[in-house]
C-alpha cells in the first residue's frame, strides 16, 4: 500500500486504478498458486471494487484484525455469529455507509480489495479457503467485508433494501451500496426487490451491477437474456446509467443521483478478460478457472511474471 | 364456550402501542391476516410488500438487522413454501428477530392444497435457530405476542383467525415450551395441538365418564420440545400414546413424540393421527376432519385399539359433549 502522504497528492483516478490492478494481481497470483479460482470476476469487477472502496463509499476505519480470526472450535453454527465480517468495513454507525456484496463467489475479489486498501493483511488473504478459516471461498457473514451471507444469489439486494428503508426511517445519513452480478438479473427475487425499492422510494441505496455478460453456462444471451437492462430498470422506476465498468471516473459519477426519490443502478459494462487477455481463449466458460494443462498454466505464469510482477515492481 | 371474532386484529394494535420497533409486513392478505386494524392505527409501521414473499422475507431481515422487530404476516403456505430459501439464508442463519405469522394451518381452509399448510412444522423444524409455536385458541392467539417478543431470534407462529374459540382462560397465557396439562391419568396419554385440542376435549370428557384415565397435553411449542411434562406423560401411559395434529404425521407433533419415545427408550405404543402422507383437497372443515381422521371418533377408536376394548358411543353422543373453558390442571392437579 502507498503511504498516505503520497496518496493525498496523487490524482484519485491513478490511485484507484492502481488498486484495481492490485486486485487483479492478487487474485491472479492466488489462482496460479491454487490452480484455480474465480479469476474472471476479478478481471471484470476490479475497477468497481476499487472505485467503491477508494472513492465512493464513506467507510470508517476498520477495527477488525488484519489477520482474520479463525472459526472458534465451540462455534456450532447456531444462534449468535460471534464475529461480523462487516467489521472490516468499519463499525456500524449512522453516518457511515454500508456495503453488501451480493454474489458471494466474488469473495476473493473482495478480500483482495481489502488488502489493497489496507483493511486486511496479505497473511490474512492466505487463509482463503483453509480449514477453520473465516476467509471462506464463498463468503459468509463472518468473512472479511461481508454484511450478509450471499452465496444464494438475489437475497442480498432485498436485505439491503430493508436496511436502507430502516436507515431512512431512522434518518441516518449513511448510504447503502450493493454490488450485484448480472446473472442475478435472472432471479425473480431481484425484480421483486427492485419493485419494492422503487415503491418505497429508496434513494439512499445504489446498486453496481457487474455486467460482464457471462455466467456459469456461458454467455448470458445464450443462457437467458436479461437485456435491455437499462430500459427494464427504468420501467421499474429506478435511475439506471450504463457506464464503462473499467473507467473509474465513469464508475464514480452516478453516486450523484442518490437522494432523488429513486433507487440508483449503475450498469457497469465490463470485460471478464480485462487485464488478462489470455482468458479470451476460454470464452464463454469463465465462471471458475481451472487450468486444463501444465502448458496452459505455464502460459499464465509467464504472463503474470511479464505483466503483473513487472507492474508491481514499478509501484514499489 | 366463548367464540372470539378476529382475535389478532385489535389485540395486535393494543399490544404494539408502546413498541415503536415493531413493524408489520403484509403480502396482499392484510384483512385475511387480521392486520387491517394495525394498518389503520400505525400506517408508518405497516409495510405492504405485494404478492412477493421472497423479497418480503429478506427485506424484513434487513429491517431486523437495524433494530426493528418485523412481524411477517401471510398464509402459512406462502411463508414456508414460497420463501423457504429466504427464511434459511436471510433470517434463520443470521439469527434475526423476524417473526412469522402463518395463517390457515392444515385443513382449515376450503382453498385446497395450495392454501393448506400441511407440512409447515415438518419443514421448519429442521432449520437451526427456528422456534415453532402454534396457537390452539383465542387466549393463545392473544398471548403468543409476548412469547414471540421475548424470544431473541426467529419465530414461526402457526396461528388461527376468524371465529376462534376460547378454550383456555385469559389469565392462563401462552407459556413458552410448556405443555398445558388438560387432564391427568395413567391409562392413555393424548397429545394434541392447534384445532385438534378442541376436538380431543370432547373425547377426554367422555373417556373420563367411562372410567378411563387420560393424561391430555395441549402442545403449543413444537420446537423446542423440552417440557419435562411430555416425557412424564409418555412414561406414565399404561396402554400407550395418541398424537393428533392438523398436519402431516411426518415431522410434526407425532414425530416429535416418537423421537422422545425412541431416544429415551420409553417403549410405548404410539398412534399418530394426522394427514397420512397425503394431500388434502378443498372442502369444509368438518368434512375434511372426518375424511382425514382428525375427528373425535377416530380418537376414540385409537384409544380402543391401544386398550383393546370396545366403547359403545355414537357420533351424535360425542358431538353433544358440552365443553367448558378448560383450566390448565398444571397448577390444580399436577403440582
Amino acid at each position: 500500500m502507498n503511504s498516505p502522504d503520497v496518496t493525498e497528492t496523487m490524482d484519485w483516478r491513478v490511485r484507484t486504478s492502481q488498486v484495481a490492478n492490485g486486485i487483479r494481481r492478487r487474485v491472479f497470483e492466488h489462482v496460479l498458486e491454487n490452480n484455480g479460482g474465480y479469476l474472471s470476476q476479478a478481471c471484470s469487477a476490479a475497477e468497481i471494487f476499487a472505485t467503491l472502496y477508494t472513492r465512493v463509499m464513506n467507510l470508517a476505519e476498520s477495527n477488525a484484525p488484519l489477520i482474520p480470526i479463525d472459526i472458534p472450535p465451540q462455534y456450532a453454527g447456531k444462534k449468535v455469529v460471534s464475529f461480523r465480517g462487516a467489521e472490516y468495513n468499519g463499525p456500524i454507525s449512522p453516518e457511515y455507509d454500508r456495503f453488501f456484496l451480493s454474489p458471494g463467489h466474488y469473495a476473493l475479489v473482495l478480500y483482495a480489495t481489502l488488502v489493497e486498501v489496507g483493511r486486511l493483511s496479505e497473511e490474512g488473504l492466505k487463509k482463503f479457503n483453509k480449514d477453520g478459516s473465516t476467509v471462506e471461498m464463498i463468503g459468509a457473514d463472518h468473512s472479511p467485508g461481508f454484511e450478509v451471507m450471499s452465496g444464494s444469489l438475489a437475497q442480498a439486494l432485498s436485505v439491503a433494501g430493508g436496511v436502507a428503508l430502516a436507515r431512512k426511517i431512522k434518518k441516518e445519513s449513511g448510504k447503502v451500496w450493493v454490488l450485484l452480478s448480472d446473472g442475478e438479473m435472472q432471479e425473480g427475487q431481484t425484480w421483486e426487490a427492485i419493485a419494492a425499492l422503487s415503491f418505497y422510494k429508496i434513494d439512499n441505496l445504489a446498486v453496481y451491477v457487474d455486467v460482464n455478460g457471462h455466467q456459469c453456462d456461458g454467455k448470458m444471451n445464450r443462457v437467458m437474456e436479461v437485456e435491455p437492462l437499462k430500459a427494464r430498470l427504468e420501467s421499474f422506476g429506478a435511475i439506471a446509467e450504463a457506464v464503462d465498468g473499467h473507467d473509474v471516473e465513469a464508475l464514480a459519477r452516478p453516486a450523484q443521483y442518490l437522494s432523488q426519490g429513486k433507487p440508483v443502478f449503475v450498469l457497469a459494462y465490463t470485460n471478464p478478460c480485462q487485464g488478462i487477455p489470455l482468458l479470451e481463449a476460454r470464452k464463454p466458460f469463465l465462471h471458475y478457472v481451472r487450468f486444463k494443462s501444465q502448458e496452459e498454466r505455464l502460459s499464465y505464469e509467464h504472463y503474470f511474471r511479464e505483466v503483473f510482477a513487472a507492474k508491481t515492481n514499478e509501484r514499489v | 364456550m366463548e367464540i372470539v371474532k378476529r382475535p389478532h386484529a385489535t389485540n395486535l394494535v393494543n399490544w404494539a402501542k408502546e413498541k415503536p420497533e415493531v413493524v408489520v409486513f403484509s403480502a396482499d392478505l392484510t384483512s385475511s391476516c387480521e392486520i387491517d386494524d394495525f394498518r389503520s392505527a400505525y400506517p408508518d409501521r405497516f409495510f405492504s410488500m405485494g404478492v412477493a414473499e421472497q423479497n418480503m422475507v429478506s427485506w424484513a431481515a434487513g429491517m431486523a438487522k437495524e433494530g426493528f422487530v418485523p412481524l411477517v404476516h401471510t398464509f402459512a403456505v406462502f411463508i414456508y413454501r414460497q420463501a423457504l430459501h429466504q427464511i434459511i439464508v436471510s433470517v434463520a442463519y443470521p439469527y434475526l428477530p423476524v417473526k412469522f405469522f402463518g395463517f390457515l394451518p392444515g385443513i382449515l381452509t376450503p382453498g385446497g392444497m395450495t392454501h393448506q399448510a400441511t407440512e409447515d412444522i415438518a419443514v421448519l423444524r429442521s432449520i437451526p435457530n427456528m422456534v415453532i409455536l402454534e396457537c390452539g385458541d383465542a387466549t393463545e392467539v392473544e398471548s403468543v405476542l409476548d412469547v414471540v417478543y421475548n424470544i431473541e431470534g426467529p419465530v414461526y407462529v402457526r396461528t388461527l383467525r376468524g371465529e376462534v374459540p376460547r378454550l383456555f382462560p385469559k389469565e392462563e397465557p401462552f407459556e413458552f415450551d410448556r405443555a398445558r396439562i388438560l387432564s391427568t391419568g395413567k391409562d392413555i396419554a393424548i397429545f394434541t395441538s392447534g384445532i385438534c385440542t378442541e376436538e380431543a376435549l370432547r373425547v377426554t370428557a367422555y373417556l373420563r365418564q367411562q372410567g378411563i384415565e387420560v393424561q391430555h397435553l395441549h402442545i403449543s411449542t413444537h420446537k423446542p420440545f423440552e417440557d419435562p411434562a411430555i416425557v412424564e406423560a409418555i412414561s406414565n401411559a399404561k396402554y400407550g400414546v395418541v398424537t393428533m395434529e392438523n398436519h402431516t404425521i411426518l415431522g410434526g407433533l407425532g414425530s416429535n413424540v416418537a423421537e422422545k419415545i425412541a431416544e429415551l427408550g420409553l417403549g410405548k405404543k404410539l398412534i399418530r393421527l394426522g394427514l397420512k402422507d397425503v394431500y388434502a383437497h378443498g372442502a369444509s372443515r368438518p368434512y375434511l376432519m372426518k375424511k382425514y381422521q382428525l375427528d373425535a371418533m377416530t380418537l376414540v377408536r385409537s384409544v380402543e385399539a391401544l386398550m383393546e376394548i370396545r366403547l359403545n358411543i355414537t357420533e351424535e353422543e360425542l358431538a353433544s359433549v358440552h365443553l367448558q373453558p378448560i383450566h390448565s390442571s398444571a397448577k390444580a392437579e399436577a403440582l
